[in-house]
């Protein structure tokens, strides 16, 4: 066998980010020998690019706050699909954890009483998200990251090795998951198998419990506000281990995201532009949202340009404009008016705030807006639009979980954050991402310790077999001599997903896109890597490119198979909710080469949750039967 | 649109390597990272290269161009002529991996050599309090993405290995300033940064500052503090005890303010300032428990002070000069300051303050009462409306809501004055503000 660096602990936490490193924390105070594993340097994770804040009902800002009504926010933000029991130990544990960070040296901005300040942000009924400027996953990031090599300082006092308790694997990718045979018809999770980037050299961890913290899949899509991480590895790791995928149609499209110049496609464009006065008008000047507001919003939104001017200044008096509708509703809107052909150049729609509000008001207002246009596209906001469109943010399916436990079907492996399904449902609050990467990393670290405990002496072996077979399969790209080109399938893929499994979807599209997947899987066979092992990001991304594959066909299987439009999934031949599909699960499992979506019942709320809502409000969403078997005391 | 730019880019590794020669597209809009990019998906599949956000935010992708340390992924093709050779090598302080990979394994090491956040020990979670004035010094310094291009350019290790051991660089002279400055930490920061740090080895040539793609004031803002600082703590043991025993007087008015004890912490405060006269925390402390008890006059004593306290760094400078602005304009409302006497001083300090401030609305709430001091009802109410939209602080919108109320009933808005005084008050019964304003509202007929 080649040489292969081989490393034992009791939990190893794939992932760096908000979620990976909350998970590791807790497991390193629980007295287990911990290994961080993530592909990037340390800090340099995904959440990094969190910018709004980070939810949690403190009440600092206005005290009714409390996390009954963080609980009903969430369910509504996710259109009742959520899995009730994690967003409600969600609402609940989400100040505890930020107030943590705070003992961990986090300095957030505050109230003029010294408290953590708290800004107000779609969904959300109260000013609910603390937050750090418009960098707060930075402050989370380093925070965290601050707070480990807090550890290991004490570790180093205590063990004289800074690293005997908890350890970071930088810049080394995992690719493969190992199981042993005993534990049932499943295996236990017995480690895990990874590459060091630097030179390529094969790493096995042997560790009973793993957990996935790796984040999203928007690398799959073309237009993305994600960073080059985000290949589904976790997504893929947990199916290829025997895990269930929930949920995997429901992708947040944001819809303002930059579109010209073409190299920063994607990049987010905040919300505040249309909150200060911003207007979205097409290749024919006109302000198009008017002609976009469903029935269910007729009565909150303005009709005409005059009104809609109007509420900046008197909002008691005059209905909201309609740029100011919920993120999906104005992502389809845009993205229908580019279909119909009145796109701006660059093949987005106009955003116009120069000749909304004089220069020095932008400059003053959006700042940080001003400065990214200014430097990344040299347009400057004050005198022009701005180009945008909908951008892929974020995925709300996910690894199957237990809600208090984080743990997945396989015995000894875990999933938390943006990995992990459940939690938003069909759509997701903005600044409910950070605080679940916080209250659900830590619960997989208490439990995968729990669990560790609870093995005494029969911790499962790692197979040298295994171990071998997933050395080959890695390096085996090196033989090749098909002349496929990851770079070139990798476009192909993202434009597949873009143009067939976007923002609005039909049943053709996406069995068209299903047949171009099954033809990029083949092509992907003969892939040929040029070069040798050491730090070759042809090769990383041709291992990647497996991964977005799988999860691709996930998310373009389990959306054909829903047919209703929810949140985070626009079906144009099924334009309505339907209060059937509601009590619907989608689960993904593999499937000899490919994945099979199957159906399994939402878990049902309990009356006291239940009881947070009013009867009204429930009718939208429940089916006829579901409300007749309501207690009284919702009615 | 496009053409074809020149470039050199090294390639190799730690034992050999060189410039390779590369003919390559470029489109409108593009920075070097997707010149880097194309290269890779076309001739170079193996081009190593670090990047993750694409967004200047990770701080992944430092790397020098035409041999100045950047960003590739903030740096425009733009700004290069269509016939300029572009230079793109790895970080020149840190071993190469491979092409434009270096190896940054010093910084992480000395990130564990720092003495991590050390809060009072009796401090329970959900129970800190700090001031927007007293955080915003170290959040500039929590900035930092860790890009390690001020450590790449400073030229202590830049070709000096021998130098590594003893100096953390500009990176960490931030971070131990960033704790020293924290409202909260309770570890001896400035000796730490001399004697194990290295401190003393920079001659403060500013070229880290230069660099810093967030713009941090390395040199001016942290490494002069603390060398400051270093000077008096180090050399004068008497100063150093005084200095440490002291604060617990400025902790103790932070404590009573807490309680609501307005004269006990000015009282704290007090004692404080006899020994040390420019402490901070018992400076803030004095102006709170002084506003608090409305006087306000003399609180603009206090916040003058402060303001020469403040320093060159701008948020501190912000935050020093909306304050003094707010307490006068307080003070001439309730009598206690003559407007013509001080409009100059007013004036001038909120128009610094205007310019440091990142955004207009930030100061719109003392632009309305400098209005409505001066009897501009209909600007005050215009600038008080502006505010309300904002999500603030429930005190600080109690007081814009005050101002718009007292605007308001000037213009004969009875109804509206009313509804937003009664806000007002429902969000901060307590307002010192309220006896003054009141009464003002009583001669308009409303209050
Ligand atoms: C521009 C932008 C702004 C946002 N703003 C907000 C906001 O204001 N509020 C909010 O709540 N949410 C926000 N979000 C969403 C939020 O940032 C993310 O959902 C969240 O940070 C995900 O964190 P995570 O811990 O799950 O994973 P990440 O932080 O993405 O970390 C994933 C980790 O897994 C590692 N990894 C992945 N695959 C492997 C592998 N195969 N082997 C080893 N390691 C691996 C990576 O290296 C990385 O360390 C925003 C998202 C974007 C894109
Ligand atoms: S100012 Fe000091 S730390 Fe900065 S580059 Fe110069 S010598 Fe280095
Ligand atoms: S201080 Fe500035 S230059 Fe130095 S690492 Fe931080 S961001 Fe980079
Ligand atoms: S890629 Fe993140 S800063 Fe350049």
């Amino acid at each position: 066998m080649t040489e292969i660096e081989r490393h034992a602990y009791d939990v190893v936490v794939i992932g760096a980010g908000g979620a990976g490193l909350r998970a590791a924390i807790e497991a390193r105070m629980q007295g287990k020998r911990t290994a961080i594993v993530c592909k990037s340097l340390f800090g340099k994770a995904h959440t990094v690019m969190a910018e709004g804040g980070i939810a949690a009902s403190m009440g600092n800002v206005n005290s009714k706050d409390n996390w009954q009504v963080h609980f009903r926010d969430t369910m509504r933000g996710g259109k009742f699909l959520n899995h009730w029991r994690m967003a409600e130990l969600h609402a609940k544990e989400a100040p505890d954890r930020v107030w943590e960070l705070e003992t961990y040296g986090a300095l957030f901005d505050r109230t003029k009483d010294g408290r953590i300040s708290q800004r107000n942000f779609g969904g959300h009924e109260y000013p609910r998200l603390a937050h750090v400027g418009d960098r707060t996953g930075l402050e989370m990031i380093r925070t965290l990251q601050q707070k480990v090599v807090s550890l290991q300082q004490e570790d180093l006092r205590t063990h004289r090795d800074g690293e005997a308790m908890i350890r970071v694997f930088a810049e080394c990718t995992v690719t493969e998951l190992l199981k042993d045979t005993t534990g049932g018809d499943q295996g236990r999770i017995s480690g895990a198998v990874g590459y060091l980037r630097e030179n390529g050299t094969f790493v096995v961890f042997e560790a009973p419990t793993v957990i996935l913290a790796t984040g999203g899949i928007g690398k799959s899509f073309k237009v993305t506000s994600n960073s080059w991480e985000y290949t589904g590895d976790g997504h893929a790791l947990a199916m290829k281990a025997g895990a269930t995928l929930l949920n995997m149609e429901f992708v947040q499209f944001h819809p303002t995201g930059m579109v010209w110049p073409p190299s920063v496609k994607g990049i987010l464009v905040t919300e505040s532009v249309r909150g200060d006065g911003g207007v979205l008008r097409n290749s024919e000047g006109k302000r198009f949202m008017f002609d976009y507001v469903p029935a269910v919003f007729r009565k909150q939104y303005a009709e005409t340009e005059e009104e809609a001017d109007r509420w900046y200044d008197d909002p008691s008096n005059n209905r909201r404009p309609p740029e100011l509708l919920p993120r999906d509703e104005v992502a389809r809107a845009i993205n229908s008016e580019v279909k119909a052909g009145r796109n701006s150049p660059a093949g987005g729609v106009f955003l116009d705030i120069a000749s909304r509000l004089p220069a020095d008001a932008i400059r003053k207002k959006l700042p940080s807006m001003y400065h990214q246009f200014k430097e990344l596209a040299d347009v400057d906001i004050t005198a022009e639009p701005m180009e945008v469109g909908p951008t892929c943010h974020y995925v709300m399916g996910g690894v199957e979980v237990d809600p208090d436990t984080a743990a997945a079907v396989v015995p000894g492996l875990f999933a938390a954050g943006e990995v992990a399904g459940g939690m938003h449902g069909s759509n997701r609050l903005g600044g409910n991402s950070l605080s679940d990467l916080l209250v659900f990393g830590r619960r997989a670290g208490l439990a995968a310790s729990a669990y560790v405990d609870g093995l005494g002496a029969s911790r499962p072996a790692v197979s040298d077999r295994d171990v071998e077979a997933a050395h080959r399969s890695a390096v085996a790209l090196f033989d090749g001599d098909g002349g496929e080109n990851p770079y070139a399938l990798h476009a192909e893929l993202q434009q597949t997903m873009n143009d067939l499994v976007g923002i609005i979807r039909k049943a053709e599209e996406m069995q068209s896109a299903l047949d171009r997947l099954d033809a990029l899987k083949a092509r992907a066979r003969n892939i040929t890597v040029q070069g040798d092992q050491r730090f070759n990001p042809g090769w990383h991304l041709a291992l990647d490119l497996s991964n977005m594959l799988i999860v691709s066909e996930c998310v373009a299987r389990s959306a054909l198979v829903r047919e209703e439009s929810r949140g985070g999934h626009t079906r144009d031949d099924f334009p309505t909710m339907s209060p059937e599909w509601r009590k619907v699960n989608l689960i993904c499992r593999p499937d000899g080469d490919g994945v099979a979506v199957e159906r399994k019942p939402l878990p049902v709320m309990p009356p006291e949750l239940l009881a947070l809502f009013e009867r009204d409000e429930l009718n939208k969403y429940m089916t006829d039967d579901e409300i007749s078997t309501l207690p009284e005391a919702t009615a | 649109m496009g053409y074809n730019a020149r470039f050199k880019v090294w390639r190799g590794d730690d034992t050999d390597g060189e410039l390779e020669d590369f003919t390559v597209e470029v489109n409108e809009g593009e920075v070097v990272l997707d010149i880097i990019h194309r290269l890779q998906a076309t001739a170079a599949p193996d081009l190593a290269v670090r990047w993750n956000c694409k967004a200047g935010k990770c701080g992944s992708c430092s790397a020098e161009i035409n041999g100045m340390p950047r960003l590739l992924c903030m740096t425009r093709m733009s700004t290069f002529g269509e016939s300029d050779v572009v230079t793109v090598t790895p970080l020149r302080t840190f071993p190469v991996i491979k092409d434009l990979v270096t190896d940054v394994s010093f910084n992480y090491a000395k990130a564990r050599e720092v003495p991590s956040f050390a809060p009072p020990a009796d401090l329970a979670p959900g129970e800190y309090r700090m001031a927007q004035v007293d955080v915003e010094r170290s959040q500039e310094f929590r900035k930092c993405i860790e890009c390690f291009l001020c450590q790449d350019t400073c030229h202590v290790i830049r070709d000096h290995d021998d130098n590594k051991p003893a100096f953390a660089g500009p990176r960490f002279f931030i971070r131990l300033a960033e704790l020293d400055m924290h409202p909260l930490d309770t570890l001896d920061r400035k000796r730490e940064a001399q004697q194990h740090h290295g401190l003393g080895m920079c001659n403060i040539t500013k070229c880290c500052t230069e660099v810093c793609p967030e713009h941090i004031k390395i040199t001016d803002n942290a490494i002069i503090p603390m060398k400051e600082r270093v000077v008096d703590t180090q050399y004068d043991p008497v100063v150093w005890l005084g200095n440490k025993i002291p604060r617990r007087a400025s902790a103790a008015a932070n404590r009573a303010l807490d309680a609501g004890d307005a004269s006990a912490a000015e009282q704290h405060a007090r004692a404080r300032l006899r020994d040390k006269p420019t402490d901070r925390s018992a400076l803030r402390a004095l102006e709170v428990a002084l506003s608090a008890q409305g006087r306000f006059a003399e609180a603009a004593d206090v916040t003058r002070v402060q303001l020469a306290e403040a320093g060159r760094g701008n948020s501190n400078r912000r935050a020093a000069l909306a304050a003094h602005a707010w307490v006068m304009l307080c003070a001439v409302e309730a009598g206690q300051l003559d407007l013509e006497n001080c409009e100059e001083e007013i004036a001038s300090t909120l128009q610094q303050a205007q310019r440091l401030a990142s955004t207009g609305t930030v100061l719109a709430g003392s632009h309305a009462l400098h209005n409505l001091v001066h009897g501009r009802l209909a600007e005050a109410v215009e600038q008080g409306r502006e505010t309300l939209h904002w999500d603030r602080p429930p005190q600080t919108r109690a007081d814009d809501l005050l101002t718009l109320s007292e605007a308001l009933a000037g213009l004969g808005e009875d109804g509206e004055s009313a509804s937003a005084m009664s806000e007002s008050l429902t969000l901060w019964p307590d307002n010192p503000r309220l006896s003054s304003a009141r009464s003002n509202l009583r001669e308009t007929g409303v209050g």
